[in-house]
């Protein structure tokens, strides 16, 4: 499915460790699958041509290793961005979280990354090789004696169908062409719980947290969740709580998180991803940001370095919130 | 009179220097409102962080009101107007999530506004009280 | 070993039901998930919960006691509720071995009387696994996926659900499905496991070796220089403890609800920064010491202590969860090194 191969990424790596503008390469490493992808650092050319890999599954966003991994590193780290990783790259920036001097950015382009649990849905379960021929992708499993074929566009993982942009924000160098600010349908599903009753709403979102086992993969995912000490790991905080002991405890972790990243986050959907139980995570952080969209204008955070975010901003005409309510029953 | 007649609690957070002087007022006044209402008074309606609004839900507040300055008139310049925009996120969301959406308010009261306090006071009481207890964010080891 | 059709399984758990509480997987938004049963839920045939069934015995939370102050006096209570008769179907054989691991924790002295009184209750029905996943490497820890332990295995073919009781607790629930169910000798069994082994033998993780680990290997493992590689991009997330069957590790703490204190335990994990935090700090202070202090304790100083037995099942649920696909089979690979190749 992809455009860019892996070649082609070894190949500009491989150049710039030799010519010396980079000292180390934060790229994807193949496991014992081929859906099987970890974040690695690569610091010669031997290590890109053994285990370097680019396929439909390298969907982490690598925007957050920056922080810890550049200053680590004596020299330039080169790592590979995709359009949606591009906004975090930018957010991060804002927030003076990693140094720009110390990153070479290369913006590679991304047809949409695809979702195993998908894969698994249609071809079952024993998958043993995913092979992509253009726009289909074979997957051999230990059930059939021939390869299904099917199309990679019904495996697309959730954030890709709804991808907002194919643009990149932020590059020393790009491969390939630049994209476009996507329109896309990202808030369908927010509107949809939206038009629902509070009753409703509240039966959802109770079945969606209770599955939760904060495992915290959702925030030490996110990039915009990059403090040193999370609230919820400090014992001081008085709200600290390994475990969700009842249905408060999961609501009120989820509801501060998404407000912690309220303005900042990027929408790349990495908390979704993650998730192992499922959890649409990603439908609390775009209530955010399509409720500031439509409060306080049109705002993408990580669009520009340097933007001020709805919520450390005002002007003297804001609605108040009463009217939030009342402006959305008259819409109804 | 009903012995088991259902009483909330409801928690204001009041701005030092417009709305816990407007309550003030309202004493001296002698303008009545509902001993239920609990006041909490902070250096300004902008430094009362959502998560203060969540903890008085879960330790049983069955309404959450915050008051301060009208926009203009903050003591600090601007806190109200942060105030404005974080409450109106946060009101969204939990109204996102199914919590009664007249569960929370914001309101602007002066220093010189006591009979607005007190009206305020008596008609939010009214509207949780109407609503009942808290279920949807309570914490039920929070409970007697 | 007794029978009964395939069609009459959901009459079994009705009647399991009548007496105890009977849960099994069923298929969620979130994946298979243990629930309880009742006559609306479907028994879902995917190979391995999300969660696993440790859950039963060892909760994610649950409360020590509390206590209420009034003046000098500190009233002291007992939260323990009398655990009453449970049966969990379905559990694979890789999950039944994990008991044998949290047996070790718990129930050797001191012992642990919550889980104790849980496990005195439980009545574990084991199912034969007959499309083991690519991520599954029981084999590995010896593990028979066709003949899993518990108090009753089960063997489900096409037509037929086999039982065979193992234990006492085990042949009083038999006793009780007696009315629905008939002799029968092994044949179908027999043949059922012959060909799960056979795709046993095709698993891509099948040659797993774990001979470079093990009780006295902690001075030759604990320098390896592959920790620094494997442990950079954990993201330090508690997925992997949290989905494991034998992962047992728990916090104590207090809650204050404003009127009194609920002392509580619960799942807590070695990738977090405050495991073990103590009143100088923590004693790890990077994830490449947490991330390895994991794998180690499964690895070595579990079976170091517990006469060889690994505190691993090979159920294969952290290769499927784990955000960044780092897990225990790449440990095993790269720091067992040539024992792999």
């Amino acid at each position: 499915m992809q455009k860019i191969t892996r070649e082609q990424l070894i190949d500009k790596a491989s150049k710039l460790l030799s010519n010396g503008t980079v000292s180390c390469v934060l790229g994807w490493k193949l496991g014992d699958f081929d859906y099987d992808v970890t974040p690695a650092v690569f610091n010669t050319v031997e290590e890109l041509n053994e285990g370097f890999v680019f396929n439909d599954f390298c969907g982490a966003n690598f925007s957050k290793y920056l922080v810890a991994k550049t200053g680590k590193v004596d020299g330039k780290i080169l790592v590979f961005l995709k359009p949606c990783d591009t906004y975090s790259f930018n957010q991060l920036l804002t927030e003076h979280r990693f140094d720009r001097e110390k990153v070479y950015a290369v913006g590679i382009p991304c047809e949409g990354m695809a979702d195993i649990a998908k894969v698994k849905a249609i071809c079952g379960e024993g998958v043993l090789a995913i092979g992509t021929d253009g726009e289909k992708m074979t997957v051999a499993t230990l059930y059939s004696d021939e390869p299904a074929l099917i199309d990679a566009k019904d495996v697309l993982a959730e954030r890709c169908e709804n991808c907002k942009s194919k643009k990149h924000v932020a590059y020393d160098e790009l491969l390939g062409e630049e994209g476009d600010v996507i329109e896309s349908n990202r808030f369908d599903e927010v509107a949809k719980l939206e038009a629902m009753s509070a009753d409703e709403r509240f039966a959802f979102w109770q079945n969606e947290l209770s599955r939760c086992i904060r495992c915290n993969a959702c925030r030490d995912a996110c990039p915009a969740c990059t403090c040193e000490k999370c609230v919820f790991d400090n014992p001081t905080s008085g709200v600290e709580n390994k475990s969700p002991a009842n249905s408060f405890e999961e609501k009120l972790f989820h509801i501060i998180r998404a407000y912690h990243v309220a303005g900042r986050c990027t929408d790349c959907g990495e908390c979704s991803r993650v998730c192992p139980q499922n959890i649409p995570l990603h439908l609390l952080n775009r209530k955010f940001i399509k409720d500031m969209n439509e409060f306080y204008g049109e705002y993408q955070a990580g669009a520009e370095v340097g933007m001020r975010a709805p919520l450390v901003d005002y002007t003297t005409e804001d609605l108040e919130p009463g009217e939030v309510f009342d402006r959305r029953d008259t819409d109804a | 009179m009903q012995v088991n007649e259902y009483k909330p609690l409801i928690v204001a957070f009041c701005c030092n220097w417009c709305s816990y002087a407007g309550a003030d007022l309202a004493g001296n006044n002698r303008l009545n409102y509902p001993a239920d209402v609990k006041i909490i008074r902070v250096p300004c309606s902008c430094r009362v962080n959502p998560m203060f609004v969540l903890r008085a839900f879960q330790r049983g507040a069955d309404g959450v009101i915050i008051c301060g300055c009208h926009p203009g008139d903050c003591h600090y310049t601007s806190g109200n107007y942060y105030t404005r925009r974080r409450m109106a996120a946060l009101f969204s969301m939990l109204d996102y999530l199914g919590i009664e959406k007249e569960r929370t308010r914001v309101e602007w009261v002066s220093a010189a506004e006591g009979a607005k306090f007190a009206a305020t006071m008596n008609d939010f009481v009214e509207t949780v009280t109407a609503l009942g207890e808290n279920k949807r964010l309570e914490d039920l080891r929070c409970k007697k | 070993m007794r029978k009964c059709k395939a069609e009459k399984l959901n009459d079994i758990f009705a009647l399991i039901a009548q007496d105890m509480t009977l849960y099994l997987p069923v298929d969620t938004e979130g994946g298979a998930a243990f629930t309880k049963w009742n006559e609306n839920v479907k028994y879902s045939e995917s190979l391995n919960t999300v969660r696993s069934p440790k859950d039963f015995f060892f909760p994610q939370t649950e409360n020590l006691m509390a206590f209420k102050t009034e003046g000098k006096n500190i009233e002291i209570i007992d939260t323990r509720s009398e655990t009453e008769d449970f049966a969990v179907f379905g559990v694979r054989a890789c999950d039944t071995k994990s008991f044998d691991v949290l047996d070790r924790v718990f129930l050797s002295d001191p012992v642990d009387s919550y889980y104790a009184n849980r496990r005195e209750h439980g009545v574990i029905i084991s199912v034969a696994c007959t499309r083991p996943s690519e991520t599954c490497f029981c084999t590995a820890f010896d593990i028979d996926a066709t003949s899993p332990q518990g108090d009753i295995s089960v063997w489900k073919t096409e037509t037929d659900v086999y039982f065979e009781a193992n234990t006492e607790k085990g042949a009083a629930l038999m006793e009780k499905l007696s009315a629905l169910t008939e002799d029968c000798d092994n044949t179908a069994v027999e043949s059922a496991k012959e060909s799960t082994k056979a795709i046993l033998s095709r698993l891509p993780l099948k040659d797993l070796k774990l001979s470079a680990f093990g009780g006295g290997k902690t001075m030759e493992l604990f320098e390896n220089e592959a920790w620094d590689e494997l442990s950079q991009s954990c993201l330090g997330c508690g997925t992997c403890t949290f989905v494991c069957p034998t992962c047992q590790c728990y916090d104590i703490k207090d809650f204050n609800t404003g009127n009194s204190v609920v002392r509580f335990r619960c799942w807590d994990s070695c990738m977090y920064s405050d495991f073990t935090k103590m009143a100088h700090g923590n004693n790890r202070l990077t994830q490449k010491e947490r991330f390895r202090q994991r794998f180690m304790h499964k690895l070595v100083y579990y079976p170091e202590n517990n006469d060889g037995l690994f505190s691993c099942v090979g159920c294969g649920r952290c290769l499927a969860k784990c955000p960044i696909s780092m897990n225990i089979v790449k440990v095993i690979k790269k720091i067992g090194g040539k024992t792999n190749e």
